[in-house]
Parts: structure tokens; C-alpha cells; sequence
């Protein structure tokens, strides 16, 4: 089992990603420069939060045409898994591996905090070793995360169970008071039809020793492990 | 030859930094303001021996490519 964590110029989470891989999961991992387009060694690739291109335009729309991300898609359409974490999301949205899109936070700030997690499906390669009604504690931080689609989108993600975490209250309820951004039906993950690709804004990388607050994180890096190596058996 | 690329919000996408604009303006004292939105507006110099159709037709797949995200963005192009 090999997890890759791809680096753009200004991603910043890379490090954490490779840490909690390689001193949590206890797996091999690599970095992936953005110009690399031979992803064939990897079980899973990580496309890590930051700054991509400065965020330059719109957040991911200058790193989906990075040489590495053709090489994404077609790893995907392999059924191979795709995690997107923050600018990951924004990233995998912008490339079109994920529906829909991430703006300005509702009430315009940079929110680096906690927040609480509901799991709304655990079936998925990356929540199977969620304990059944666990809230999850992963801090978020960034300034665009408010995730937007039409209503189209938004009732096939729902008839497909795509929306995998919604942000709620320590009771685990959805309120408009837990929705820190302002995302739609406080959306805070989504898979592909396949289950596959996830993207997410919060950080699991930063919950995943106890000396930060929280290790929730472990739980969603558990899932996808057992998943990869189904896989491989 | 120039192409001017204006890209703006869908009209069903909210607009939070048009809103604080907005605020800020009538903080200011301007009265009858009903909205205010935010875009983005791009000059692309093309070269001179583009007729001006050619130049439409690139500055339309540019801006459809890169500079606008059709899922919460419209573009219009001019051309001069």
C-alpha cells in the first residue's frame, strides 16, 4: 500500500498529510510534485490544503491544470481513491471530479477552528470505521469554504447519499447557528457517485493526536486504509 | 487587438463580498443603493492579425476554460 501526496507551489498541508501517513497510518508515503504525471505506484493520492497558486483567480482553478492533475483523473476513473482536503476540495471541484464549488465564507473571515462533524454516510472507503453516531472534532481553516451547486446538483448528491459530512452542533443536530460558512445544507464533504474521490474542507490531517486537540481525524485515515487494502486482497 | 472579459457571480449565487461593499457604501452616506455585485474583469491583448471574430472566438474559449467557473459564474466578452 503506497499513499501520494501531491505538492503545487503554495500548498502548505502536505507535511502534516505525509506525517499523519507516515507516523499514524504506518504506510509508505511519497511526495508528488505537480509535474509528475505517473501516478501507477500509488494506492491513494492526497491533494493536501494550502494555497495552490496563490490562490490566484479563483482557489484551485490555476492548479487543475497542473500536468499532474490528467493523470488524477485517470487514476480515479481507475477506481483508485482521491482525498481532497480544503484546497484539495476546491481543487477537485474546480477540475470537475466533484460537483459544484467553493466561495467566499459567508460572513467573509478566515475561520480557523473547530467544528463539529456529522457522518451522513458511512458506507463510503473513507467513514466505514466511524463509530456508528460518533460527532467528529477537526478543526477547519480557510476563507472560502462555503460550498455552492444548483438544485439539481444538490438533489442528486442527496438521492446518491454523496454528501458524506454536514457541520452540526455537539448534539449532532444541523443548524444554520453550526454552519460556519454559510455552505449549503451545511455541507462540509462530498464523494463521487463511485465513493472513491472525497473532498472535504475540514483538516482529519490536524486531528490526529490527542497534544492538538483532537484525534478524530484517525478514524477517516483507518476507513480509507481498511479500504485500500480490500482492495489489494 | 484587445479582448475585455468580464466575469460575474450567477445571479442565484450570494455575493458576501458585494454585501460588504454594499454596507460599506451606505455607511458612507449613498442613499438608494439596491445591490452592489462583485466581479472580475480581464484585458487580454491578442495579436493584431486576428480578424475580429477569430479574436472573439478565442477570448470565448479562454474565458469559458480558465477565467470563469460555470458552476457560480457568467462571462461576456467584447472585443476592440
Amino acid at each position: 500500500m503506497k499513499f501520494g501526496v501531491i505538492v503545487f507551489p503554495g500548498s502548505n498541508c502536505d507535511h502534516d498529510a505525509y506525517h499523519v501517513i507516515s507516523k499514524h497510518v504506518g504506510q509508505p508515503v511519497e511526495f508528488i510534485w505537480h509535474k509528475q504525471t505517473d501516478l501507477s505506484s500509488y494506492d491513494a493520492i492526497i491533494v493536501p490544503g494550502g494555497f495552490s497558486y496563490g490562490d490566484y483567480l479563483r482557489c484551485g482553478a490555476l492548479a487543475k491544470f497542473s500536468p499532474v492533475m490528467q493523470s488524477v483523473k485517470e487514476f480515479a476513473a481507475q477506481g483508485k481513491f482521491v482525498f481532497g482536503i480544503c484546497n484539495g476540495f476546491q481543487i477537485l471541484c474546480e477540475a470537475g471530479l466533484l460537483p459544484g464549488a467553493l466561495i467566499r465564507n459567508r460572513d467573509l473571515h478566515f475561520i480557523c477552528d473547530f467544528v463539529n462533524l456529522k457522518v451522513e454516510n458511512q458506507t463510503t472507503p473513507y467513514t466505514s470505521e466511524v463509530e456508528s453516531g460518533k460527532i467528529l472534532s477537526i478543526p477547519i481553516a480557510h476563507a472560502e469554504g462555503n460550498y455552492v451547486c444548483d438544485d439539481a446538483t444538490f438533489q442528486s448528491l442527496e438521492e446518491n447519499n454523496q454528501i458524506v459530512f454536514r457541520y452540526c452542533d455537539e448534539n449532532g443536530e444541523i443548524t444554520d447557528d453550526a454552519n460556519p460558512n454559510g455552505a449549503r445544507s451545511n455541507i462540509a464533504g462530498i464523494c463521487n457517485l463511485d465513493r472513491n474521490v472525497l473532498g472535504m474542507m475540514p483538516h482529519p490531517e490536524r486531528a490526529c493526536e490527542e497534544l492538538l486537540g483532537s484525534n478524530d481525524g484517525r478514524d477517516i485515515f483507518r476507513s480509507l486504509t481498511k479500504a485500500i487494502s480490500q482492495i489489494s486482497n | 487587438m484587445k479582448a475585455k472579459v468580464y466575469v460575474t457571480l450567477k445571479p442565484s449565487v450570494l455575493d458576501p463580498q458585494g454585501k460588504a461593499i454594499q454596507h460599506s457604501v451606505e455607511l458612507l452616506g449613498f442613499e438608494k443603493i439596491q445591490d452592489v455585485r462583485q466581479g472580475k474583469y480581464f484585458e487580454i491583448q491578442l495579436n493584431d492579425n486576428l480578424s475580429e471574430s477569430e479574436a472573439t472566438e478565442t477570448a470565448t474559449q479562454i474565458a469559458k476554460d480558465v477565467l470563469a467557473n460555470p458552476v457560480i459564474e457568467d462571462f461576456r466578452v467584447e472585443v476592440e
